[in-house]
């Protein structure tokens, strides 16, 4: 029996053997209930083209304020780059530091990595130079790129300002919200595929 | 029903690509043959690191919660607010909703992954066959939660940077944000560095396979 016929569960270490699954099927772990695996929910060519939207997503998200504010006649609006340099002007360096990691930095990367990765594996059918560095920075990112965390706290912070201010919710906000929604499915994407996918094209 | 794991069949899976290797004795350090990452059993010393990155979160805890993470200044008042104070001032908006989602991410997740990652690490230590399943479950619903307790300490850099009136208006973060963000980070490490495979080790006279 040749190892790649396994499959070993993560959280309790049972060693099973592969099986293949159909659409929305999921393989879990008898003995811990966690899932080993589950059925590609779509296609290699479909995750590329949720990778480059949200690219742009991304863009429109960082280059337009999320929230503006009017007060006493003065207009206010902040983007995401300028939460993170005023809280870095406010005396709170390692708070902006996580900010521009956990939303701007780690999921732009993650973004454009996968792009990379995927234009490289399924649409010029060669192996990406780097890959195997690349792959593993795209699995440490992961748990630390938080952009839906930010997103509720952009809402949170439109009505603890209500009661102060008039606060409009502006046109980054929503791309925002775009944005976590695709990076969700970006998210649940299994890695593991792109090393199968990579496996294929070496051999 | 009797389960086969990979320790006892001599297989070495891995981490990093979830390529599942075999085991050679005369190799000390093996490595991954697809992705170089270093396999071993169990992650390395594992309930150590898991424990001091866990009691530096439940020290750093308090800071948190009795500094105050916001300064709002206006021409009428200048209020220091903790994290409570602000889900307080939340709900006496009226927006009960929203303080209830701030009080579960920043005062019920901390505490409960601080609690339930003492649990975890003390029964693995004793290699208890208590509620294993469920611990297992609370694993992995530790895992998922994590990263929502940096809700706080991104609505106080948004807070921060969106009123910014001047005299009239103005908040600053206070150095309650700073501990905060690093308990929601060092608890986020200590589940990390847990191997929820230790929830099902077995000591070795136990076990007659
Ligand atoms: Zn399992
Ligand atoms: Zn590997």
């Amino acid at each position: 029996m040749h190892p790649s016929e396994f499959i070993v569960c993560e959280h309790c270490d049972v060693v099973y053997q592969r099986a293949d699954l159909i659409r929305k099927q999921s393989a879990c772990c008898v003995r811990c209930g966690a899932e080993l695996y589950r059925a590609p929910a779509m296609h290699l060519q479909t995750m590329l083209a949720l990778v480059v939207t949200s690219l742009f997503l991304f863009v429109i998200a960082n280059a337009y304020p999320l929230i503006s504010m009017q007060m006493n006649g003065i207009d206010h609006a902040s983007t995401l780059i300028d939460s993170v340099a005023a809280a870095w002007h406010s005396g709170v360096g390692p708070i902006a530091v996580m900010t521009a990691l956990a939303v701007v930095l780690f999921p732009l990367t993650q973004i454009v990595l996968l792009g990379y990765l995927l234009t490289s594996l399924i649409m010029l059918h060669r192996d990406p130079p780097g890959f195997v560095d690349l792959m593993h920075a795209l699995r440490l990112m992961r748990p630390w790129s938080m952009v839906e965390v930010y997103l509720i706290g952009a809402l949170v912070a439109v009505v603890k300002m209500a009661g102060m201010a008039s606060v409009r919710a502006e046109p980054g906000l929503y791309a925002l919200g775009a944005l976590t929604f695709l990076l969700a499915l970006i998210n649940a994407f299994d890695l593991r595929l792109l090393w199968d996918a990579r496996d294929r094209l070496v051999e | 029903m009797k389960y086969r794991t990979a320790t006892e069949m001599g297989l070495l899976p891995c981490e990093a690509c979830g390529m599942v290797c075999r085991e050679t004795a005369y190799i000390e350090h093996p490595c991954c043959p697809r992705c170089d990452a270093p396999l071993h059993h169990r992650k390395f010393d594992s309930l150590r690191r898991s424990w001091a990155f866990l009691i530096a979160a439940a020290v750093l805890y308090i800071p948190a919660n009795t500094l105050p993470i916001m300064r709002t200044k206006t021409l009428i008042y200048d209020l220091n607010s903790t994290i409570i104070g602000g889900i307080r001032v939340l709900w006496e908006d009226g927006s009960w909703d929203l303080a209830l989602i701030v009080f579960v991410a920043s005062i019920c997740v901390p505490i409960l992954k601080i609690v339930t990652l003492t649990i975890l690490l003390i029964s693995a230590r004793r290699r208890s066959r208590w509620a294993r399943r469920g611990r297992a479950r609370l694993y992995r619903i530790l895992e998922f939660v994590g990263q929502w307790s940096m809700l706080d300490v991104f609505v106080v850099a948004l807070l921060v940077s969106l009123v910014d009136f001047g005299k009239v208006a103005e908040v600053h973060a206070g150095p309650g944000a700073i501990a905060f963000g690093a308990v929601v980070v060092l608890t986020m490490l200590a589940s990390m560095s847990f191997d929820p495979r230790l929830i099902w080790d077995e000591f070795p006279d136990e076990n007659p396979s």
